[in-house]
């Protein structure tokens, strides 16, 4: 049984804990905390949490505090590479200074997939998909 | 659980994981679960200007609801006996 370890997400998630994690939702926010716990559905939780939101070459932060992700919303979860962190060539700026372009640029994506979901449903017999809550 | 069989003997080899978000990364498989999220070391992410937040991290846990493919190593896969076992199983659960 030992050896099927390595096979499970409990085992997989073991050495994550206590670092510092980016969590990407199905709703297409990125959340960077310390991950304190997990089960095998993928419910995570995540202390001193910040949300991140990124426009260009400038990203802003959002503190947030203490997440329980219920697993379904979780996308990916990636651990960040602190040496790595510092050479990133993003520049961070005030939160309210980055927000209305986020906003501008969610807002784009969205009109974008409308008109996807539109052209496949009437032009390539697609069916009309659910949408619910996937804005990642 | 067929197929969670042929990733756990593709572990440690090079695959791309393209998720339904069109966020394409290729890393080295570490591990697969009985609901196929998959762990990656050291990734890639193709296109990483378009997804500036994927740029610090070094290996990632991905759920295996939210993938659209993987695309796999041809040559670690053997389909001809992937057929059978399909086959095989198929038989055994009509028995049942």
């Amino acid at each position: 049984m030992d050896s099927l370890i390595p096979f499970t997400t409990s085992g997989s998630l073991v050495d994550c804990v206590d670092r510092k994690m980016l969590v990407v939702l199905r709703d297409g926010r990125k959340l960077q905390g310390v991950l304190r716990s997990y089960d095998q559905f993928a419910n995570l939780v995540l202390e001193d949490t910040v949300e991140r939101i990124y426009y260009r070459d400038f990203f802003a932060e959002a503190w947030k505090g203490l997440f329980l992700i219920r697993g379904e919303n979780v996308v990916l979860l990636g651990e960040v590479d602190l040496d790595k962190e510092d050479d990133v060539p993003l520049r961070q700026v005030p939160w309210e200074e980055l927000l209305p372009y986020h906003r501008q640029e969610i807002a784009a994506k969205k009109k974008r997939e409308e008109v996807k979901a539109q052209v496949l449903f009437e032009q390539k017999g697609f069916c009309k998909e659910g949408g619910e809550g996937d804005g990642y | 659980m067929l197929i969670f069989s042929v990733f756990k003997t593709l572990t440690d080899q090079k695959v791309t994981v393209e998720l339904k978000n069109d966020l394409s990364i290729t890393g080295v498989l570490k591990s697969v679960d009985q609901f196929l999220n998959i762990r990656l070391d050291k990734i890639e992410v193709f296109d990483e200007a378009r997804h500036p937040h994927m740029m610090a991290v070094k290996n990632c846990f991905i759920r295996g609801s939210v993938v659209r493919y993987v695309q796999l190593p041809a040559e670690h896969v053997d389909t001809q006996l992937l057929e059978d076992a399909t086959r095989r199983e198929a038989a055994a659960q009509g028995k049942r």
